[in-house]
């Protein structure tokens, strides 16, 4: 793979909070154009923290970081990051944040320089590609659980970001707004990382997926004997069992 | 309960709805500082008058707006129970062994006219114009910023913060907690409200990083556009007037 692909390089990354163990210890990740991975791991293992420090929300402690092959430390440089990375937060509340629906996904244009118009016309767009028109003056806070996630995706994708990072999209979801989410997840044209706790769905959806262990990222490839105690639905999808244990 | 207060309610085509906010807002303020420092009860009945006037015309129904005057008059009530009979001057009645003064009722119904005439005036206001819009014209007026943006996040996570707080009653409730007057009580109730203290703090946390993730840098921009038109300038002349009259009679009488 050639390296100007590469978009997210993480080297010997780790993060703790003062006082407490490490969260992260020693993590790399190498996240190139057009992947699709999906994230798996226990609850507390850093998977979101990980998340928040390719966004610059939270600074690690050690190990260095290239996001488009630009080391990023300090917090201007974050703002290229920002604007081509979106983060989906776990919970939608803490994303809408506006009154209305159109206000909300007019945001991130607004500061990304757009005019008014431009903002409304581009948010308008984004609204009908999720199936999502007619939402425009419905407040935020009266939605749905499934209808506050897809808004908050569209806030997202508003801002026409070239990768994505997709924290746990299918929690709460009932089974008709999951199928929707994969629908307009597997039509994008965009690389994510997808933190997920639903083995399926990551099947459905990404090229390889990495557990978290030991405070680090295990590639599918080096995971030691993952178990499936999953069935597979997506029978003909080939999926890597590097040590050929038995399924 | 907590959405209804703070919700539109008007039908959305009548004149006010259409007024400039700058305009409502100015008008509101004035004609409730003109309500609270009046004490003629002429000037007052009119400016009732005027308010319950210009809520008409907005198309509310009176059953919004009883529902929103209950908070001020229940208030009201305690006002009434107390002010006849601590005033001092003109025996006007007695029950019992307390005696009413014709200038405690005076002052309490001047009070009960005055909350009830202001009220009016923002009850249409806020029934007429987005939260949204309001907030971005008291910007546009030259309100500081970190007020407007208060406000704003106020109105959103009002509802999320009265969400959290009927889940921890009810899983509280759940578990067979009844509020009695003891220290269970008491502790019960204080680690509630530092539960959502906490949650609270962290949850601006995550939406402000949200925030920061959109390329936000502290500054919010508004949808909405606001133009004077020539009804604007009419209705701000026409109300000014109507202020400045009432605020004449008031004047001429004290001296």
């Amino acid at each position: 793979m050639d390296t100007n692909n590469l978009i997210v390089n993480l080297q010997d990354i780790s993060f703790g909070y003062p006082g407490s163990p490490l969260i992260l210890d020693k993590l790399n990740l190498k996240f190139f154009r057009y992947d699709r991975i999906g994230l798996m791991g226990p609850n507390g293992s850093g998977k979101t923290t990980m998340f928040h420090i390719i966004m610059g929300l939270l600074k690690h402690t050690s190990g260095g970081m290239e996001i488009f092959g630009k080391s990023v430390t300090k917090e201007k440089e974050f703002d290229e990051v920002r604007r081509k990375i979106g983060l989906l937060f776990q919970d939608a509340d803490d994303q809408l944040f506006s009154p209305t629906v159109l206000e909300d996904v007019a945001f991130g244009p607004l500061n990304l320089g757009m005019s008014k118009n431009e903002a409304i016309d581009i948010a308008k767009r984004t609204l009908e590609s999720l199936d999502l028109a007619g939402f425009e003056n419905r407040i935020t806070y009266k939605l749905s659980g499934g209808e506050k996630r897809l808004v908050s995706l569209a806030t997202i994708l508003a801002m026409e970001p070239e990768i994505l990072l997709l924290d746990e999209p299918t929690a709460g979801l009932d089974d008709k707004t999951k199928a929707k989410l994969i629908s307009i997840l597997s039509n994008l044209d965009l690389s994510f990382i997808l933190i997920s706790h639903e083995i399926d769905f990551l099947f459905g959806i990404t090229d390889s997926i990495y557990t978290m262990e030991n405070k680090r990222i295990v590639s599918d490839k080096e995971a030691h004997l993952h178990q499936h105690i999953h069935s597979h639905p997506h029978g003909l999808y080939t999926h890597k069992h590097s040590n050929k244990s038995s399924d | 309960m907590v959405k209804t207060m703070i919700e539109e309610i008007s039908g959305n085509d009548s004149i006010v709805y259409r007024l400039d906010p700058r305009v409502k807002i100015v008008i509101a303020i004035l004609f409730s500082v003109l309500a609270a420092v009046s004490n003629r009860f002429v000037v007052l009945i009119a400016a009732f008058v005027v308010g319950i006037i210009i809520l008409f015309s907005t198309g509310i129904q009176i059953k919004e707006v009883f529902k929103r005057l209950v908070p001020v008059n229940t208030l009201l009530i305690f006002l009434w129970l107390f002010l006849p009979f601590t005033f001092a001057g003109e025996h006007l009645f007695s029950i019992g062994p307390l005696t009413g003064t014709r200038e405690g009722v005076l002052f309490a119904f001047r009070i009960t006219i005055k909350s009830n005439s202001i009220m009016l005036m923002l009850i249409t206001l806020a029934a007429s114009t987005s939260i949204f819009t309001i907030g971005h014209a008291m910007h546009q007026l030259g309100m500081p910023k970190k007020l407007v943006h208060l406000f704003f996040f106020t109105y959103r996570y009002l509802h999320v913060m009265y969400k959290e707080y009927t889940r921890l009653i009810n899983s509280m409730k759940i578990r067979g907690f009844k509020p009695k007057t003891d220290l269970h009580t008491y502790k019960s109730y204080a680690y509630l409200i530092g539960m959502l203290l906490v949650r609270g703090f962290d949850r601006s946390q995550r939406v402000h990083n949200a925030m920061i993730c959109r390329g936000f840098r502290g500054k919010l921009y508004s949808l909405s556009s606001f133009s004077i038109s020539k009804a604007d300038i009419i209705a701000f002349i026409l109300m000014a007037g109507i202020i400045l009259i009432l605020g004449i009679l008031e004047w001429t009488q004290t001296t």
